[in-house]
């Protein structure tokens, strides 16, 4: 008889570290993925702390006022609102058409890879070089001049490449048998789209477009040459207060403003720029979990 | 049989004029969508065509001087390439040159990858093959969270608060230089490199992953030796995409470099970008004259880069799908 029966399935030496390594790659990885995570998180944190004695009503619907050293942001938080309306009034439809165009009616050739390659490369143009264009299109060789329109244009132009692919992405999820069944009702290509393919995908065209408003927000860099401006007197109440800016104005946005009170000017109480920049990150983080809960919504509501 | 009554008959070719104006309105609309569909090349092309533009007259020559004294002015190509000496205000003699300016583009950019690349791979591999469920989703929405904060924001964090931590940890008088810029870029750039990343690495077929189980793989092994080489392709067009925003990156390079033209020598000394340059100085130069034109030919090359870059990356991942499909 044998001294020790050895049991066939006990772990060697080599199956334990290969164990340990993975426990080791698992946990390392994960480090990582909190170190990208938990700065940012407590900078925020940070912002909120440091800007919570200027954070008021008051503080969102003033004027900024004896150059910017009291009063709020009123003027710079309705200029973006209206910076990002009328850059979506531009875009949305454009963006929009353009993914039904690819999803839809693009063959397999080259006129479409090459299309697909233009948005990837307008997605990839830098923010400065969009700013320059906006100087060289709109506002110089169209005439328009430094305004509203030739900022929300440049802008525009700037988020299109997202709403495209993501009215893409989210016409590809309709299943092909939606369409056929509806092209066998005899209806045309353009009824089926409007009635079956644009209704069954809305929430997921929504969730791009609703993305772009949170980067057409922050930017500065397309709109500093092609119409903002530090400050314009703008009045403090009443329909004047509410729509400041026609779309031949100058106009201040929120982006701007931080730039410019935190680098060019002195003597800006320092809680008014921490309030500057966490009513950005306020609104990002607002406009994202708003599309956030579209996707929850979307999900829960496929039927396919 | 009564016969249709007026009134029908006229219901009935209402509808039909209304189905005439319906077969006019679709080849209209099929139109608009095809011109949309178009709209990429058409702004790609305009966006470079402007740009161009109006950077031209620094390569063919613009007339300076009063009418007595006109002389063509040209921009040395040649200096502006290779002169590391950006003077454009100079009252004697301007002196426009780039190099200075695109080795702080590069230090800037390479050192943020170099802290946002393997951070990235990391962030991508534990959210597509060590997480599950709900904490995968959690991570998924904060680190889309990291990529919505806006440039001027980061170049404002940058500013006030990594500025005071590089003075005190490191002992430099100013804290903005190539390390403050480097750290934001790379937080910036990140979004961008996990995603890619992890799209890459989801399209690794399971089958890869059964097989490498199957022979007694661990998951680390399986990672390194089996997905690493089948998403090679995916995981370099996501750091070339990494490079490309920091190259782009506008804003907050303004804000943390320090914005000194300088031909760096170590990570604390200040630089000055492409980017940054043109964001700085555009509003103050005069329109026509040489500065101002030549700031758009920076742009022409900021064009030309994120350019090869994207069609590199995009052939890179087009590869990947052929490669799928063999």
């Amino acid at each position: 008889m044998s001294s020790q029966p050895t049991n066939p399935f006990a772990e060697t030496e080599e199956e334990r570290r290969g164990k340990l390594v993975e426990n080791l790659v698992g946990i390392s990885t994960l480090l990582m993925t909190w170190l990208l995570i938990i700065p940012v998180l407590a900078i925020i944190i940070f912002l909120v702390y440091k800007a919570w004695p200027a954070l008021s009503i008051e503080f969102l619907l003033d004027n900024p006022e004896k150059k910017m050293t009291a009063g709020g942001i009123w003027g710079p938080l309705i200029g973006t609102f209206f910076l990002v309306l009328v850059s979506l009034i531009i875009a949305a439809p454009i963006g929009i058409l353009a993914g039904v165009y690819l999803n839809e009616f693009a063959r397999d050739n080259w006129l479409t890879r090459f299309i697909n390659l233009a948005v990837v490369n307008l997605a990839g143009v830098p923010s400065i070089v969009h700013g320059l264009f906006g100087l060289g299109a709109f506002v110089y060789f169209l005439g328009m001049d430094r305004c509203l329109l030739a900022a929300s244009c440049t802008v525009a132009v700037m988020t299109l490449p997202v709403i495209i692919t993501s009215t893409k992405e989210a016409l590809a999820s309709v299943p092909m048998s939606f369409r056929v069944a509806c092209w066998n009702m005899g209806a045309t290509k353009w009824q089926t789209i409007r009635t079956i393919v644009l209704p069954n995908s809305i929430s997921g065209i929504l969730t791009g477009v609703i993305l772009q408003v949170a980067r057409a927000a922050g930017e500065t860099a397309p709109i500093l040459f092609t119409g903002a401006m530090i400050s314009s007197r703008i009045a403090d109440s009443g329909w004047e207060a509410m729509v400041p800016y026609g779309l031949d104005d100058r106009f201040m946005a929120l982006s701007y403003h931080l730039y410019i009170i935190s680098t060019q000017w002195q003597n800006v109480p320092e809680s008014f720029k921490f309030g500057t920049a966490a009513v950005m990150i306020g609104l990002v983080i607002a406009v994202n979990s708003i599309s956030i809960a579209f996707r929850i919504y979307l999900r829960s509501r496929k039927k396919w | 049989m009564p016969e249709a009554s007026p009134a029908t008959e006229k219901r009935f070719s209402l509808r039909r004029s209304v189905q005439k104006v319906v077969d006019f309105t679709e080849p209209a609309i099929v139109g608009l969508i095809h011109l949309c569909g178009w709209s990429a090349i058409i702004f790609v092309m305009a966006i470079f065509f402007f740009v161009f533009k109006e950077s031209l007259p620094a390569i063919t020559g613009i007339e300076e001087g009063d009418a007595v004294h006109a002389e063509v002015v040209k921009l040395d190509l040649v200096e502006f390439a290779t002169s590391p000496k950006w003077i454009p205000e100079s009252a004697k003699r301007p002196t426009f040159g780039i190099l200075a300016l695109m080795v702080g583009t590069l230090s800037v950019t390479v050192l943020s990858m170099l802290i946002a690349v393997p951070l990235g791979l990391g962030a991508a591999v534990y959210v597509s093959e060590f997480s599950k469920g709900k904490s995968r989703e959690i991570l998924k929405v904060l680190i889309e969270l990291l990529a919505a904060i806006p440039s001027v924001v980061w170049g404002f964090i940058g500013l006030v608060i990594l500025n005071p931590m590089i003075v005190e940890v490191t002992g430099e008088p100013v804290g903005l230089n190539i390390l403050n810029a480097g750290i934001v870029l790379a937080l910036m750039s990140v979004p961008i490199i996990v995603s890619v990343s992890e799209d890459a690495l989801r399209a690794v077929p399971d089958s890869y992953r059964e097989a490498g189980m199957a022979l007694g793989a661990n998951r680390w092994e399986m990672v390194y030796k089996v997905l690493f080489p089948a998403a090679k392709h995916g995981l370099l067009a996501a750091v070339l995409l990494g490079i490309g925003r920091g190259i782009g990156e506008t804003m907050a390079v303004l804000m943390c470099t320090g914005h000194s033209v300088n031909m760096p020598t170590s990570i604390f000394d200040p630089v000055r970008t492409l980017t940054a340059t043109i964001a700085a100085e555009l509003g103050e130069a005069v329109r026509g004259d040489m500065h101002y034109h030549t700031l758009f030919l920076i742009g022409v090359v900021l064009f030309a880069f994120a350019f090869v870059i994207n069609l590199t990356a995009d052939l890179i991942v087009k590869g990947i799908k052929v490669q799928g499909n063999e």
